[in-house]
Formats: structure tokens, C-alpha cells, sequence
């Protein structure tokens, strides 16, 4: 008998409680795992905030947009362009990386909900496709097109040079009322903000809107007969995930003030795509976890190269090692995409629900039969069409 | 007039191209009910059997470089050189075209390798994870021929006899200004014909006709008793074919790297789109469309007025046709809205 | 007093007459029955109450406002509620939450970004969809999945979903289509049960035993046109209807 997962809000307060301790905590276990150091837990944060924002989109009103990178490039842009207009503070620099994006959203979302199915994936290919053409052409006075925009010597900063005399000749370095951040500072700032995301995505999850988002992926048709009006809760829905993107984006910029086009670019957006199915696409924890093991083994896998592989499979007879290490190497180091490839592919023919659905199972099989399967098995049904 | 006129030809052979994708795409949607992701990869993959035949054509031997005298200097000539002479120049020469012959068993093998193994699981999935799933495999053909081939494009030469250009000016007696490669003519042609014979295979064969019954309206033909299904993997296969040639012919035009493929593709998929999901003529005259369109916005006086025009049109073109005619410009009712 | 009046209504596909001067008063608290030989126009008929389809020429009025040119949420927030030929239900959701999004629609209209409360906390809209889920017998079944119900379940379902909201007038199309003699009879009991909530229905249905069984007033149409009008008991013994609608058999 199929029945849905209840949450009470005590379980939903301690599994808040405990992913706020795991992010807060993560520079102590992920040296464990070997990623321990700040420009990768940085990493984790971000694109875990970005797969958050995606899944409000995908899982849960089942809209697969393949253009959300543009909305990661907005912010970027914006962050370094507050940095360079007004101030080295990381505060206003998100603030417009999200209004940025979100405005944009409100635009390209209002647009291309005008259809649904592949017709609005199609919709979003476009308008990312074209923001990255122009990014690179002719926006580059905003963009500083191929070579990406940075901050100068000689920029304005209005506000820094209002209040503080500029120091020496050093080119100013981003942060928050005096903390630097680079390093660990850095990446607290981004898992504090991970965590309000995720505060926030829990809510709306739980939420009457949450249930309407779910009831549009659902049947679309039976919502507009039974007195919603779908589109606005869609844009929402768009505007909110856009907005995501945009504060990821700006944390981007934050960690390291450098923005360039290459971050629209629509494998970008399918990256996301990606770490939201692997995770879970409609869980909450899900995407947070698949953006994590695609950046972990990101890592991991492209730090290999030829001679460490032979290092490796020294143990075995020669020429056999050589061929081993050469098969090996299609996977690691450059060919790291090749893995990607792959691994994406088995989690959509096998495990659709990605790993938060492995572990579901695994619970089932471990305990007693008559134990709940979980709601979000399968992806993704894309809305249907009212006409 | 005249750059108009040249504008117009120079957007012919990138729409062939469009075209030719498009045609597989809408084969493989209207039949299988597939939306391919991969067959931008397939594409590629043509173009690099292109590749795969001229390097095993010039596999050489290094000889002693006899005119150079001061020291011991060394050559490469192809095996077929030595062993042939003139002829053998010549095939190399030819390997281009050649790769026609070489292409077809390889792209139908992969075709029906890649229905059978894994689109059939997909039939029944929805079109997002049938989107995922191609995705996935675009990425893994794509890293495969970077590994194998490494990321730069490879200079692939039309043969020396298409080399130059057609004074296509002359012979409509507009003057000398309008000249157009000979290969880009070549691909028009060939485009033009493999266009012609998949429509008429479509047309007046058995074959095509239970294809074209099967794509209006699949449940009945298959309560007719036919297995459609047996036949849809070949179409996919038929499919594979086109793309794979239409890639070995834009070698000459484009050197191919990694991927060429993913960048033919989004444009196609807009293409489709604009042709209408499921229409095979809607899907050629997209193609020719966009890629006159293209090469029209790319004209210095159009940038000039519009700046970055060239960049985006496509796109654009795209979105204002969704947002007007939802089903494109020839597309049925009710494809891909439920 | 009518509650929806229909007039003059036309509707073609492609040349091609579906409705032909439709007229039609539907009295407020009646159960109405639409029947008719298949491709008399009855599916095309409702499709213009709810803001599907627009009729060509005509007009059609409920509680004294224009149907016409709506969406169909808006035509659903007037008091207009549908089940469907083939019930359409959130089938990934609990039965629950199935009855809930209606009440929701109901109590806070066409669209409402109420992100912060948590919907097990609205103590008002659980009761509601609770008490609705026993009426329709289904309170056991509140925490499974919409999708792994029985045909005649979902039925009951999508019929929990239009009661909830309390419509003003209720479009049942074909509501026991494809179901079993008991799971008819069921539906009838339960059809019958909420009549007595003075809900003002509308059933097309091709069951004579339903007709029967539920209709206080049956209009019959055939070829696009309303033929006939009266009671189930004038109907039956009408030659017009016998000829148009069943051939001539007697019923």
C-alpha cells in the first residue's frame, strides 16, 4: 500500500537542527574525506544553494528549466559590479546579485511559462543561450566579455572611499564589515546563508503554497478546474528559484570576486540539473547532497593524472598496469566529464528518485514490509498542458 | 542585390545542416515519441568518422627526406602513396566524400545499438528523464572522442578539386562579386538529396508508409497487427544515418572538435521547435529558415542597426514563434502539449 | 429560479456543427440530466460551462453573470464545479491533500503566496477535508497515495474535491462510466446522499438506471439540438427521444 511520508513539525525542527550542524561542522568531518580545506566546502555551499533553488523549480512544480545558469551569471556580475561601484562588502553584493537575477527571472519566467512541457525547457535553453551569447559579444562593457569582469585599482567603490581613506595601492579584498572572505570566514558566510536557504525551502515545502507547487506537477489541468490559477504560482515559483541562482552566483563572486560568461553556458545549467536528480529531484535534503558529491568527486576524480593512476596500479603484472592505468584514465583528471556522463545516466535509468530514493529503499529492505515507499519516486512528470 | 544573394547562399549550407538534424530529430519524436538530446553527438560522431578515415588513409611510413642533404632528415608519406602512387594521393585526397561510404555501416550500428540498448527502456518514461538520460549519453560519446582525439578542431579538407570557389555570379549573370565555395555548393546538393530520398522513402514505400501511419496515430496502427516497434528502431537507425552524413560533409566546412555536436544541437532542438514537434517538412524549412536568417543577421548593416543581432536571432526567432504559434510553423495539434 | 441558462448556442469544428441553438434552465436545486446518442454534443455542451471551449454564438449565464470569455479557475471560483469523465485527481498526493487544494481554492482564492504556515497546522482545512473524506468513505484511506486507489475510489475522490468546495453547481460528466453494477449503485447512494445538500447538478450520463435513478429533469440532445425536455417519466415515453436517442427501442 503506497502512502505518503508524514513529517510532524518536531521531526522537520530536528532535521534542521541536524543539517545546521553538519554544514556548520563540515570543515571538521569533510578533512575526514579528504575535503576539508575552504575553496571546496565553499563549493559545497554555493552549488548546494543553487540545487535548493533549482529543486523549487523541477521537483517540486516540475518545470525543467535548462537556462538557470544565466541566472548564476546575472549574480555574479552584479556582485562584482557592487563591488566595483560601491563597496568591497560582501552584504550589498548579494542583495543585487538576488534582486538582479530576480528581476530577470520575473522577465524570462513570465515568458516562457507561457508553455509548458519541452516547449518551456526549450524556452529557457533560449533565453540562457542568448544571454551568454551577448555576455560574450556585444554586452562586453558590462561583461568584459571572454577575459571576465574583475575588479581594478581603479574603480570607484563610492561608499568604501566615502567613509574609509583608501589604503596604500592594494587592490581592496571582499568582506563583511572587516572579515575577509577567503578561506574558512568565507565559507562560514556561505553555510550561513545554505542554512537560511534551506530554512526557507523547508517552509515553503511544508507550506499550502508548497502543496500547490506539488499539485501543479501533479495534474496542472485539475488545478485550473478546481479554481487556481497556475500561472502565477509558477512564476513564483520561477522568480524564487531564479533568485537562488542569483545568491549563489553573488557567494560565487564573494568567495572569489571574478565573473565571466562561461558560467551561463547551458552545460552550466545542466550541471544543476545533474546534482538535483542525483541528490533527489522533490526531497529536501536531496539536491544539497547531490550538489555535494558532484563537487566532492569533482575534485577528487580530476586531481588524478597519468602518473599518479600508475602509482597506483603498480601492484599489478607490467603492460597490464600500463593498461589499466590508461583505461582508468579515461575516467579521472580530464575525463572526469566522461564519469559524469555516466553516473548521470545510471541514476536516471535505475534510480530516478536519485540517492535520497536509494536510501528509502535500503531503509525498506532493512526493516519490516509494510514500511511507507516514498511519493517522490519518480522525477519528474512535467505539468501538463491545459489546452 | 548581390549581398543579399550571397547572404542568402551563405545560409543555405548551415540551414542544410540544421535541416538534416532536425529531419532525425522529428523522425525519432514523431515515431518513437523520443526527445534525443544525443543526436547533436550524433552529429559529431559523424564528423570524426570523417576524421577516423582520413587518419587511417595517411597512416605513413617515415622515410629518409632525400632533398634535404646536410643532414639525415626524415618524412612521413602514407602507406597508400608508396603503394600506389598517384592513385593513392588521390583516394587520400578524396577522403572526404569516401568517408560517406565508411560512415553509413558505422552511424546505422550505433543507431540501432544505441535504440536497442537504450532508448526502448525510455519509451514509456517522461520526456524530462528521456531529455536526462541522451543528455547523459551526449556528454559520455562527447568525452569518449576528446579522450580519443583531444579538444582541438582537426583540419579536414574538402578534396583539391572543390577547392575555390563557384562563380555562381557569372552564371546568373550578376557579376563576378557573387562567388560561393564549391564544397558549400556540394553540401547544399547533397543535403537537398538526402532530404529528397528520406521523403521519398517515406513516401512510396511500404516501409515509410506504416512510419508515416505510425507517427499520426501509433495505437492504431499497432491494433492493425503491425509491429511498429521493429520498424521504429530502424527509423532510429535511419535517423542516426542522416545526422552521421550530415556531419561527415560539414567537416570540409567546419573542423570538428568535441563538441560540434552540442552546438548544432541546441540550435536543432530550436529548429524542431520552430518547425513544429513532430512535422518533417516543418523541420526542413525550419532549418533552411534559421540559417538564412542567421546569415542574414549577420551582416555588417544589420549589426549596425541592432548590435549583436547575429548572436541571438535564432533564439529570438524561437521564442516569438512559441509565444505566437505554440505549435510552430507546421506542427499538428496536440503533439507534446499533454 | 434557473441557475444557468443557456441560449442560443453554436459551436462548430471546422465546418463541422456541434451545437446547434442550444437552449437550456437549469432550475436551482434540480438534478439536470443531459442525454444523448454519442456525438450529440453533450461533452462539447459542458466543455463551454467551464471555460474550455467558447461557444461561436450564444450566450450562457449562471447566478446572472456571462460564462463566457473566462478561464476555467475563474468559472471555478464563481461556484462552478467539474468531475470528470475520467477522474482527474493529484495522483502523487494523499487523498488528504487531494481534498485539501479545493478547500484551499476555496477559502483562499485564485492565487495566494502563503509560504509560512504549515498546511498540518491549518486545524480548520484538515478538519474540513477530514469530515469530507469520511462523508465519502474514504477516511481510511486519507494518507495513501490518490494514484493507488481503485477506479470507483477515485471517483468518489475527485466527487470529495468538488463537494468540498461547496459548489453552487455541480457538472458531473458521466459519472459511472466504465464502472461495475455495484460500484454504480454506490455512486447512485452517494450521488443521491449529497442531494440533499441542495447542490444544483448537472449530469451527462449515458445509464438510463442513473438517469432514472437521479434526474428530477432530463434534456435530451441529439445532432447538437435540445430535442426534448420534461421529466424522467415524460421522457420515457416519448416518441422523439425513442426515435433520436435509442433507435426506437423502448426503455
Amino acid at each position: 500500500m503506497a502512502t505518503t511520508p508524514q513529517t510532524t513539525p518536531n521531526q522537520d525542527r530536528l532535521l534542521f537542527v541536524l543539517f545546521a550542524a553538519a554544514v556548520l561542522t563540515a570543515p571538521l568531518w569533510a578533512s575526514v574525506i579528504g575535503a576539508g580545506y575552504p575553496d571546496l566546502l565553499q563549493k559545497f555551499a554555493i552549488f548546494g544553494i543553487l540545487a535548493i533553488g533549482f529543486n523549487i523549480l523541477f521537483g517540486l512544480t516540475g518545470y525543467l528549466s535548462f537556462g538557470h545558469a544565466a541566472f548564476l551569471g546575472i549574480g555574479s556580475y552584479a556582485a562584482v559590479w557592487s563591488f566595483k561601484l560601491f563597496t568591497v562588502n560582501a552584504l550589498p553584493a548579494v542583495f543585487f546579485g538576488m534582486v538582479f537575477a530576480g528581476l530577470f527571472a520575473l522577465v524570462i519566467g513570465y515568458i516562457s511559462l507561457r508553455r509548458t512541457g519541452i516547449y518551456f525547457s526549450i524556452l529557457t535553453l533560449a533565453f540562457a543561450q542568448m544571454s551568454y551569447n551577448l555576455a560574450y559579444s556585444v554586452l562586453t562593457p558590462i561583461t568584459n566579455g571572454e577575459t571576465g569582469l574583475t575588479m581594478n585599482q581603479d574603480d570607484p567603490r563610492f561608499i568604501d572611499n566615502l567613509f574609509f581613506a583608501p589604503e596604500g595601492n592594494a587592490l581592496p579584498s571582499t568582506n563583511l564589515f572587516g572579515i575577509e572572505m577567503t578561506g574558512f570566514s568565507g565559507f562560514y558566510f556561505c553555510a550561513v546563508v545554505l542554512i537560511i536557504a534551506f530554512y526557507i525551502a523547508m517552509r515553503i515545502s511544508r507550506s499550502p503554497f508548497g502543496m500547490m507547487l506539488r499539485a501543479i506537477k501533479s495534474n496542472q489541468n485539475r488545478m485550473n478546474y478546481t479554481g487556481f490559477n497556475t500561472r502565477p504560482y509558477a512564476l513564483t515559483a520561477f522568480v524564487i528559484s531564479g533568485v537562488y541562482a542569483g545568491l549563489a552566483g553573488s557567494l560565487m563572486a564573494v568567495t572569489d570576486p571574478l565573473a565571466g560568461a562561461e558560467r551561463m553556458q547551458w552545460t552550466a545549467s545542466g550541471e544543476v540539473v545533474l546534482m538535483t536528480i542525483l541528490g533527489g529531484a522533490g526531497t529536501l535534503l536531496g539536491p544539497v547532497l547531490g550538489a555535494g558529491i558532484i563537487k566532492y568527486f569533482e575534485n577528487i576524480f580530476s586531481a588524478y593524472n597519468a602518473q599518479v593512476l600508475e602509482r597506483i596500479f603498480d601492484f599489478l603484472p607490467d603492460g597490464i598496469d600500463h593498461a589499466a592505468a590508461s583505461v582508468a584514465g579515461l575516467f579521472v583528471g580530464e575525463g572526469w566529464h566522461l564519469t559524469l556522463g555516466l553516473v548521470f545516466m545510471l541514476i536516471v535509468i535505475f534510480l530516478p528518485g536519485g540517492v535520497m530514493e536509494g536510501f528509502t529503499r535500503l531503509r525498506a529492505k532493512f526493516s519490516k514490509p509494510t514500511v511507507e515507499s516514498s511519493s517522490s519516486g519518480s522525477t519528474t512528470s512535467p505539468a501538463k498542458d491545459s489546452a | 542585390m548581390d549581398a543579399l544573394l550571397l547572404q542568402l547562399l551563405n545560409g543555405l549550407d548551415k540551414g542544410g545542416a540544421y535541416a538534416l538534424i532536425a529531419l532525425g530529430l522529428t523522425l525519432i519524436f514523431g515515431t518513437l515519441g523520443v526527445v534525443n538530446f544525443a543526436h547533436g553527438a550524433l552529429f559529431m560522431l559523424g564528423a570524426f568518422c570523417a576524421v577516423t578515415l582520413q587518419k587511417l588513409l595517411t597512416i605513413s611510413q617515415r622515410v629518409k627526406d632525400e632533398s634535404i642533404t646536410f643532414f639525415d632528415a626524415y618524412k612521413e608519406i602514407p602507406y597508400l602513396e608508396i603503394w600506389y602512387g598517384e592513385t593513392g594521393t588521390m583516394i587520400i585526397d578524396h577522403a572526404v566524400p569516401l568517408s560517406i561510404l565508411f560512415a553509413i555501416p558505422i552511424m546505422l550500428l550505433i543507431g540501432l545499438i544505441m535504440e536497442r540498448g537504450l532508448i526502448k527502456h525510455f519509451y514509456k518514461r517522461t520526456h524530462a528523464e528521456q531529455i536526462l538520460v541522451t543528455f547523459g549519453l551526449a556528454i559520455v560519446f562527447q568525452e569518449i572522442i576528446k579522450a580519443q582525439f583531444g579538444a582541438n578542431p582537426i583540419p579536414t579538407p574538402a578534396p583539391e578539386a572543390f577547392a575555390g570557389s563557384a562563380d555562381i555570379g557569372l552564371w546568373l549573370g550578376l557579376g563576378e562579386a557573387v562567388v560561393y565555395p564549391w564544397w558549400r555548393l556540394i553540401y547544399l546538393l547533397f543535403s537537398a538529396i538526402v532530404i529528397g530520398g528520406v521523403f521519398a522513402f517515406l513516401q512510396f514505400t511500404t516501409f515509410g508508409m506504416v512510419v508515416r501511419a505510425g507517427m499520426a496515430d501509433r495505437e492504431t496502427v499497432g491494433l492493425l497487427g503491425i509491429h511498429v516497434e521493429r520498424r521504429f528502431t530502424i527509423v532510429f537507425g535511419i535517423a542516426a544515418v542522416v545526422a552521421g552524413l550530415a556531419g561527415v560533409m560539414y567537416t570540409p566546412i567546419l573542423p570538428p572538435d568535441y563538441h560540434i555536436g552540442m552546438d548544432f544541437l541546441v540550435l536543432s532542438f530550436v529548429v524542431v521547435v520552430v518547425g513544429g514537434m513532430g512535422s518533417l517538412p516543418g523541420a526542413v524549412a525550419a532549418g533552411f529558415l534559421l540559417g538564412i536568417l542567421q546569415s542574414f543577421a549577420s551582416m555588417n548593416e544589420v549589426k549596425e542597426i541592432f548590435p549583436g543581432i547575429d548572436q541571438i536571432i535564432i533564439y529570438l526567432v524561437a521564442v516569438i514563434i512559441l509565444l505566437v504559434r505554440p505549435r510552430g510553423l507546421l506542427g499538428r495539434k496536440g503533439v507534446m502539449e499533454g | 429560479m434557473s441557475i444557468l441558462t443557456v441560449q442560443g448556442v453554436n459551436k462548430s469544428f471546422a465546418g463541422l456543427k456541434a451545437l446547434n441553438q442550444v437552449n437550456l434552465k437549469v432550475e436551482e436545486g434540480a438534478v439536470h440530466a443531459i442525454i444523448g446518442p454519442n456525438g450529440a454534443g453533450k461533452s462539447t455542451l459542458l466543455n463551454c460551462f467551464v471555460g474550455r471551449l467558447e461557444p461561436d454564438t450564444g450566450t450562457v449565464t449562471f447566478n446572472g453573470q456571462s460564462l463566457l470569455n473566462r478561464r476555467p479557475h475563474e468559472i471555478n471560483q464563481l461556484g462552478v464545479a467539474r468531475v470528470f469523465q475520467t477522474p482527474e485527481i493529484f495522483t502523487d498526493l494523499s487523498l488528504l491533500d487531494n481534498v485539501m487544494i479545493p478547500a484551499f481554492a476555496k477559502r483562499d482564492g485564485a492565487y495566494t503566496f502563503n509560504w509560512v504556515p504549515r498546511v498540518d497546522g491549518d486545524a480548520e482545512m484538515t478538519d474540513k477535508a477530514q469530515h469530507m473524506l469520511e462523508d465519502v468513505g474514504l477516511a481510511d484511506k486519507q494518507r495513501m497515495l490518490a494514484g493507488s486507489l481503485s477506479r470507483g475510489d477515485k471517483r468518489r475522490l475527485e466527487l470529495a474535491m468538488c463537494l468540498v468546495q461547496d459548489p453552487k453547481l455541480l457538472l458531473l460528466d458521466e459519472p459511472t462510466a466504465g464502472m461495475s453494477r455495484a460500484d454504480t449503485n454506490n455512486t447512485i447512494d452517494l450521488l443521491k446522499r449529497i442531494g440533499e445538500r441542495k447542490i444544483t447538478k448537472i449530469v451527462i450520463e449515458h445509464d438510463m438506471h442513473v438517469v432514472f435513478s437521479l434526474a428530477n429533469k432530463v434534456s435530451v440532445l441529439a445532432q447538437g439540438t435540445v430535442i426534448a425536455e420534461g421529466t424522467p417519466d415524460e421522457m420515457r415515453g416519448n416518441p422523439k427521444v425513442q426515435e433520436a436517442y435509442l433507435g426506437g427501442a423502448h426503455i
